[in-house]
């Protein structure tokens, strides 16, 4: 109750109130999120469930369009799967692999970021050096290369299988330096402060003043870096996808969806690539104005990459 | 700036080696050089004489000095499928994707100063509102998107422009397919640069006006409205000549990305490049090739980046000054 009065009190829901955009794009965002959640009570087909759909319904087009039909409202792919839930599950898939993979490169970064910054010396040289060799390197250029890899270690039909865990470790691995940069640059910032100090003095022992008392004051850093970081990475999830790479066509999410319908574009089947297109740019779009509103508002210093 | 180039050739260095230990490895844990030569049936003493004959026995450190000699004389293997070595393949596809990204650049230049200088002079005018809401909405298009999009609409329902492989091309020097000189190449160039120059274009405008925009507040620039100079000459003399700076940097590193991104828009375009024969690699399995090519970008990406920080560090002294602890 108490947390509640002070964030009802707080300029963050102050300037949230007043902004029109910010509101739009967080309502949008609950929306998506809550629909994702509850697919399968929301989605009218199960499209994981292979009974639910026949290969003689494929490419059926919008309902209001010649030829449409009405249990299938935006159509069906080129599987037979109705349109609509194959989005909903997908958006799903994008989402959890999204949020996944920036926990991971949350907690590698953090890890680095702290470790680097408050103990200093040789090993602060020494993983700054890793981080600088990987930043050099596009994180998109890494991701595909390490997916290709993973593929061409399991083989196809494993990597399929096993597609959701090692994208979230693909795309957490790719993109992690920012992370480990950031928060080094604010615990550099911070671990000369008079309160480390006298944490120091009273005797508490350096993990716990790294963890209990530094990290905190490095997270509202975090915090911004890691809207934009979910958008990109269900950005690198879509590219993975989209190339072959990412999640296979029985389990799609959005990329996949957008790759199988591309081959049909050129038959007239335009929606198998509209919509799911449609759905992830306006997912993409409200995650960035929200990261835009909230690096403006909090206004940390953040490391200019 | 000696010790600083020195410093950054080390660097440079550094991360070649990383690269080509990442690549051996690759080479060492997924590829099978026995299977690559004679197939599948061949006994496995058969087999064995031949890795010996190979000196894939050998102990580890050995194996990776070997190849990274050879990688060093530019031997960096046999492609499995095309039976040719894979540096050779990736020469015979640079010049298109070189020329995808050329095309790209210019359209960025053209583009993205004219645009970001208006945009930071007029900031209130509704051109500039508009540039900059549709460089917000810009940068959450992804780059296949836009690719599907401009062939649907020129190439499906137009049919205006070429939306498949590279058209005609001529032969400049014996190896450089080039489609730069005739009309059909040229309009094969048009839709895939466009593509590729949309993720880029929102971060340049963004950064050209926001750079020219904090330039043109600062005191010099007020000294120069003083003396009454001409307009013009402040805006683009004085003014955008400082924004420059950040701009070559920023435009050094996105061109490394730029790379990563024509796999996306060659897969899309069919435009038989670097990228799309990367992925062809990746379905037939080709392990040599990927890790030539795994090599050869790693070569661009290190050299244009060292190259952008040793002219930026000739251009800003402050850089070279900062660099040293």
């Amino acid at each position: 109750m108490k947390a509640w009065n002070r964030f009802k009190s707080s300029y963050l829901l102050y300037s949230f109130k007043r902004d029109p955009v910010a509101i739009v794009s967080f309502s949008v965002l609950l929306v998506l999120v809550v629909i994702c959640i509850l697919a399968s009570v929301v989605a009218p087909y199960n499209t994981y469930d292979t009974s639910t759909f026949d290969l003689m319904d494929a490419e059926t087009p919008p309902v209001w369009m010649e030829g449409g039909d009405e249990s299938f409202i935006l159509g069906t792919d080129i599987q037979g799967r109705d349109l609509l839930s194959t989005m909903i599950y997908g958006l799903r898939v994008s989402l959890l692999i999204g949020v996944g993979a920036v926990l991971l490169q949350a907690f590698i970064g953090i890890l680095v970021g702290l470790f680097s910054g408050y103990l200093g010396g040789k090993l602060d040289s020494f993983l700054m050096r890793i981080t600088d060799i990987q930043f050099s390197i596009p994180y998109l250029i890494v991701a595909i290369f390490t997916s290709a890899m993973f593929m061409l270690g399991y083989g196809v039909g494993r990597y399929a299988e096993l597609a959701v865990p090692l994208l979230i470790i693909i795309i957490g691995v790719s993109h992690w330096p920012i992370y480990a940069r950031t928060v080094r640059a604010s615990v550099l910032g911070e671990k000369n402060k008079e309160y480390v100090e006298a944490a120091r003095v009273i005797g508490i022992n350096r993990w716990q003043i790294m963890f209990r008392h530094i990290l905190p004051n490095t997270l509202t850093s975090v915090l911004v870096i890691s809207t934009i970081q979910v958008a990109e990475a269900v950005m690198s999830e879509a590219a993975l996808s989209f190339l072959g790479l990412g999640m296979p066509i029985t389990k799609p999410s959005l990329g996949s969806l957008i790759r199988s319908g591309f081959e049909y574009i050129f038959s007239g089947s335009w929606w198998i690539t509209f919509f799911p297109g449609i759905l992830l740019v306006i997912f993409l779009l409200v995650i960035l104005l929200l990261g835009d509103w909230l690096r403006d508002v909090l206004n940390p210093k953040l490391y200019k990459g | 700036m000696f010790a600083f180039i020195i410093r950054r050739i080390i660097q440079a260095i550094l991360v070649m080696l990383v690269i080509s230990l990442v690549g051996f490895l690759i080479q060492h844990s997924i590829g099978d050089p026995v299977r690559d030569l004679v197939g599948e049936r061949v006994t496995p003493a058969e087999r064995e004489v031949i890795r010996d004959q190979l000196g894939l026995n050998d102990p580890f450190y050995t194996q990776y000095f070997r190849f990274l000699g050879n990688a060093c004389k530019g031997d960096l293997g046999l492609s499995f499928f095309y039976k040719k070595p894979a540096l050779e393949v990736i020469l015979s596809k640079a010049p298109a994707t070189l020329e995808l990204v050329i095309c790209t650049s210019i359209i960025l230049i053209v583009v993205s100063i004219p645009v970001g200088i208006y945009a930071a002079i007029y900031p209130k005018r509704w051109l500039s509102r508009f540039a900059m809401a549709a460089s917000t909405v810009g940068v959450a298009i992804p780059v296949f998107l836009t690719a599907i999009a401009l062939i649907y609409i020129f190439g499906v329902e137009l049919n205006w422009l070429p939306s498949y492989g590279r058209g005609e091309t001529v032969q400049i020097g014996g190896w450089w397919d080039s489609g730069f000189f005739t009309w059909d190449g040229l309009s094969h160039l048009i839709l895939p640069s466009i593509s590729l120059s949309s993720i880029m274009l929102p971060l340049f405008i963004r950064l050209i006006r926001a750079e020219m925009m904090e330039i043109l507040e600062t005191e010099y620039i007020k000294f120069a409205w003083a003396k009454g100079l001409d307009r013009k000459r402040v805006w683009f003399v004085h003014a955008f000549k400082n924004t420059l700076l950040p701009v070559i940097t920023v435009f050094g590193v996105q061109l490394g990305i730029m790379f990563a991104f024509t796999i996306l828009t060659e897969t899309v375009f069919n435009w038989q490049g670097m990228g799309f024969m990367f992925l062809e690699a990746v379905e037939r399995s080709d392990t040599s090739l990927l890790v030539a090519y795994l090599v050869v970008v790693g070569v661009i990406f290190v050299v244009v980046n060292t190259v952008v920080d040793i002219v930026y560090g000739f251009v800003n002294p402050m850089v070279r000054i900062a660099g040293t602890k």
